[in-house]
């Protein structure tokens, strides 16, 4: 579908002033993303060394973690960070995608409020997860 | 049909009969992902992960495969759902038909993948 360069385009995020309720619009689009293929991968590919067996999923702990200190790699715990945060983050804001399908929290200062309580949500709720975590070193 | 605007070429054709259905769905495996991820996520984060019998004794109950399974189901439908909006909304013509039929084959064959891999530890147990 070519477009015709002489047809005016509406006006996209360089022209609007950003907003909370903008990047939690955009975030909800790539946290979905990547949840879609990075969690998606890491999960059948978690299942599928589960069911390869003992020394299969061995191999697969192996890869994910430190040999001296047992704790994770820091590759995938930045990854499962990363997706902890983004299913957070998608969550909340579905969340907040379903309230708003019923026509509330229109109005601009609601609509800002709910915005920002989706990043506090998932922030909060990521740093309670895997402070502990980091913390006792646990795996 | 002439070949002008996009919307000058599908005006008077009427509704296509089916994006109803795609809204309605991506919202009813919202929900169902907000009950089985979040129990999932909080299953994962109890569990030790590292211990393959712990794994296995977890999987081999009922109770743990079966919602493990209608989670897989329901999360590669929602995927599917939200990727196809994501790729008509940047691609176009003949590389949006590819992307759309990649992401079929990934949705299917993620979920058809991790479903067997479940069954196989449900029923199989452990194996060395």
């Amino acid at each position: 579908m070519a477009r015709n360069s002489r047809r005016p385009l509406s006006p996209h995020i360089t022209i609007w002033k950003w907003g909370p309720h903008m990047l939690v619009s955009i975030l909800h689009r790539a946290t979905g993303t990547a949840l879609a293929i990075g969690g998606g991968i890491l999960f059948v590919w978690w299942l599928v060394a589960l069911a390869g067996g003992d020394a299969n999923y061995a191999r697969f702990v192996d890869l994910m973690t430190s040999d001296s200190t047992g704790r994770l790699n820091w590759l995938p715990a930045l990854v499962l960070v990363g997706l902890t945060w983004s299913f957070l983050q998608h969550l909340s804001s579905g969340v907040r995608h379903l309230l708003l399908d019923t026509g509330a929290g229109y109005e601009l200062k609601v609509n800002k409020a709910g915005a920002l309580v989706t990043l506090a949500i998932s922030i909060l709720l990521t740093l309670l997860i895997w402070v502990p975590i980091f913390y006792r070193g646990a795996q | 049909m002439g070949n002008g605007t996009s919307i000058g070429r599908v005006r008077g054709l009427g509704s296509a009969h089916e994006g109803v259905k795609h809204w309605w769905h991506q919202r009813l495996t919202a929900g169902s992902n907000l009950l089985l991820v979040t129990w999932l996520v909080v299953s994962l984060f109890r569990l030790p992960l590292w211990s393959y019998k712990a794994l296995v004794v977890w999987l081999s109950s009922p109770w743990a495969s079966v919602p493990l399974i209608l989670a897989v189901t329901s999360v590669f439908y929602h995927l599917r759902l939200g990727l196809q909006v994501v790729i008509e909304d940047y691609q176009h013509d003949f590389t949006r038909v590819i992307a759309i039929i990649l992401l079929n084959f990934y949705a299917i064959g993620g979920a058809a993948l991790a479903i067997y891999a479940i069954l196989k530890v449900a029923f199989q147990g452990a194996i060395a």
